[in-house]
């Protein structure tokens, strides 16, 4: 048994100085694309596998985005679905009749990115009732938004109505989506490390404390918001053009549901948390799909086991060692020395 | 002048059954600030074991209605029991989750059971009378008439039996209540009994009104039922009641004057106009922050 930790920890270690090397974020961003690129030219991969890929790709997006909202603010936010629904409407749209024929490929990012940006411009919307209400109250604001964006989606005949929208290309491709992928986590990352991080922190764990700590908490929660559903958005488009259908009925609450599982089957309040959990829900969903309907039976159920065994989730507010920087490492490190001279020095 | 009266019926009748399931809702928040989202499928299956009890059993209304509310109520002690009790001291959140995850366990392992949507059949003769251009089903008064009643006799346990005495207080302190010989594990199951069995009574009454049932119909009526306790304001049990009428009435009032799909929209923009004008709910008193 002894044996079995030491090995484990000697790989732990290895893994830590691997990526702890200053090169092994570009060689790793360098390869991946690299990867992505070669599957997408030569497909040597099985399509259905790039499908899965890039599933896991969107699913990471939407998790990671959501873990500011609910891991990283301590707000309940149960309306995900709702911006990844406007993103996906309004890239569709402009792909479908904006863009000249023939130049869709030229045209595609600069869809994505319209549509996560009217996506970050209803979340400023829905930011805004979050400065006076909180908790539970919060939650059914974005509930009810999640439901209002369906529910308009399904009045407006321009674009389907209940009925849906489809005769986009199949324009998501691997590469795009390991780009915003990477470019969200980047993003999210450098966001919770910077001093407006420490503000979303704070609000999380106090916000009248942190109001007294001269944190702008109205500003800290607008761009929040913003971020989080710009990249819901980003989510929304990269999905769409790479199902090629889309009806209001896939983003309800349901869907909601699924992100929120994920971020909490990861973990709140830690990015690889995110990572992992969106992986591990995406691929088991696949791998357990022979089971038929028992995987959907099987799913909460491992869900509930793991809130009453590990109610933080798998990382549960640890973040890897990649994803932190140095100093915070130092910090800790320093930190729990402190504290181990402290216990050691009274007896 | 008849059709608004007809539509104030309508009204009364989709509100009661939203009532009765937001008293679930409510009466678990009250007690555990947790709430309980698998609420809407506990409701469900109330519907499915009316189903069951009629097709298999062919028993009547009244012990079908009996069994299913029993029924539930036990699903609902049981998952407390194991689901909700270890998470008493855990992070709110994870408890949320875990109701979540609860309520999508009901809603799948229901579909894999039976895939198709199911016909609850007739239980009751029904008879329509005719007032003038008004026209009055017995279905209607029966589902109006015993979910009052099941109101008034849960308003009647809530305020004047011992029971109900130990669940206000459990909402008041939950530390000292323990001190004063209560047995709060006891109490906390009799509330999740009573709220899951009203929510089981809800079913079997919606399956009358509307009788084709399936295994996601929870979600929706879970979610609009969850509304009405927040409008009520979560936690007050005739919050919930008045918060469920007037949600029926908003959404029969919509489907009458506008296209019945504007329903949801203006049903949620005024919730959200609501909340914006008074967070806490009608009944539900501001709560101001302790520093």
């Amino acid at each position: 048994m002894s044996s079995i930790k030491t090995i484990y920890h000697n790989l732990l270690a290895k893994w830590h100085t691997l990526t702890g090397h200053k090169l092994f974020w570009p060689v790793f961003m360098a390869a991946g694309l690299a990867f992505c690129i070669a599957v997408d030219t030569f497909d040597f991969v099985d399509l259905y596998l790039q499908l899965i890929l890039i599933y896991v790709g969107i699913n990471i997006i939407l998790t990671v985005s959501l873990n500011l909202i609910n891991g990283y603010m301590g707000e309940f936010s149960v309306g995900h679905a709702g911006f990844m629904a406007v993103g996906a409407y309004v890239a569709s749209l402009l792909t479908v009749h904006v863009c000249p024929a023939g130049a869709q490929n030229l045209f595609f990012p600069l869809a994505i990115l319209t549509g996560g940006i009217v996506a970050a411009l209803v979340g400023f919307l829905v930011a805004i009732p979050s400065f006076k209400t909180r908790g539970d109250y919060l939650a059914i604001v974005t509930l009810a938004f999640c439901m209002i964006v369906k529910s308009v989606l399904e009045n407006i005949d321009a674009v389907g109505g209940p009925r849906g929208l489809l005769g986009m290309e199949k324009l998501t491709t691997l590469p795009w989506v390991f780009f915003w992928t990477a470019l969200s986590v980047w993003v999210i990352r450098n966001l919770v490390y910077s001093n407006f991080g420490r503000g979303v922190l704070s609000i999380r764990e106090d916000e009248i404390a942190s109001d007294l700590m001269s944190v702008n908490t109205r500003q800290v929660k607008i761009i929040a918001f913003i971020v989080s559903s710009f990249f819901a958005g980003i989510a929304g488009g990269l999905f769409a053009h790479a199902l090629q259908f889309i009806n209001p009925r896939m983003f309800d609450i349901l869907k909601s549901t699924d992100i929120l599982i994920m971020v909490y089957l990861g973990g709140i309040g830690s990015i690889s948390g995110s990572i992992i959990g969106a992986v591990i829900y995406t691929i088991l969903l696949e791998v357990l799909r022979p089971i038929g309907i028992w995987r959907m039976v099987l799913m909460p159920l491992m869900l509930v086991l793991l809130m009453i065994y590990r109610p933080r989730g798998i990382m549960g507010m640890k973040e890897a060692r990649m994803f932190t920087p140095l100093r915070d490492l130092v910090t800790e490190k320093l930190w729990r020395q402190k504290k181990k001279e402290a216990t050691d020095a009274t007896p | 002048m008849a059709y608004i009266f007809q539509q104030a019926l309508n009204a009364l009748q989709l509100g009661s059954i939203y009532a009765l399931i937001a008293l679930g809702y409510t009466m678990v928040y009250g007690i555990l600030t947790m709430i309980n989202f698998a609420h809407g499928d506990l409701f469900m299956v109330g519907a499915f074991f009316c189903f069951l009890i009629a097709v298999y059993l062919k028993l009547s209304f009244v012990p079908t209605l009996l069994l299913s509310m029993l029924g539930v109520a036990c699903l609902g002690v049981v998952i407390e029991r194991f689901a909700y009790k270890p998470l008493r001291n855990a992070p709110r959140v994870s408890a949320i989750i875990t109701a979540l995850g609860v309520g999508l366990f009901l809603e799948n392992f229901t579909l894999a059971l039976s895939p198709y949507p199911k016909h609850i059949p007739p239980l009751l003769g029904n008879i329509t009378w005719t007032i003038g251009s008004l026209s009055v089903s017995s279905l209607q008064i029966i589902v109006i008439v015993l979910s009052l009643c099941l109101m008034l006799i849960l308003d009647f346990i809530v305020q004047h039996t011992k029971a109900g005495m130990a669940m206000r207080a459990i909402s008041w302190d939950k530390t000292i209540v323990p001190l004063m010989g209560v047995s709060v594990n006891r109490i906390i199951s009799l509330t999740f009994a009573i709220g899951t069995g009203l929510g089981g009574a809800a079913g079997v009454m919606y399956g009358l009104a509307y009788p084709v049932i399936d295994p996601y119909m929870g979600i929706m009526v879970g979610w609009k039922a969850f509304i009405c306790a927040v409008v009520g304001g979560i936690g007050n049990v005739r919050g919930a009641m008045i918060g469920g009428f007037i949600l029926g009435a908003v959404e029969i009032m919509v489907a009458a004057f506008f296209p019945s799909t504007y329903r949801d929209f203006v049903a949620f923009t005024l919730l959200l106009i609501l909340l914006i004008v008074r967070p806490y709910g009608i009944l539900g008193k501001p709560q101001p922050q302790k520093v």
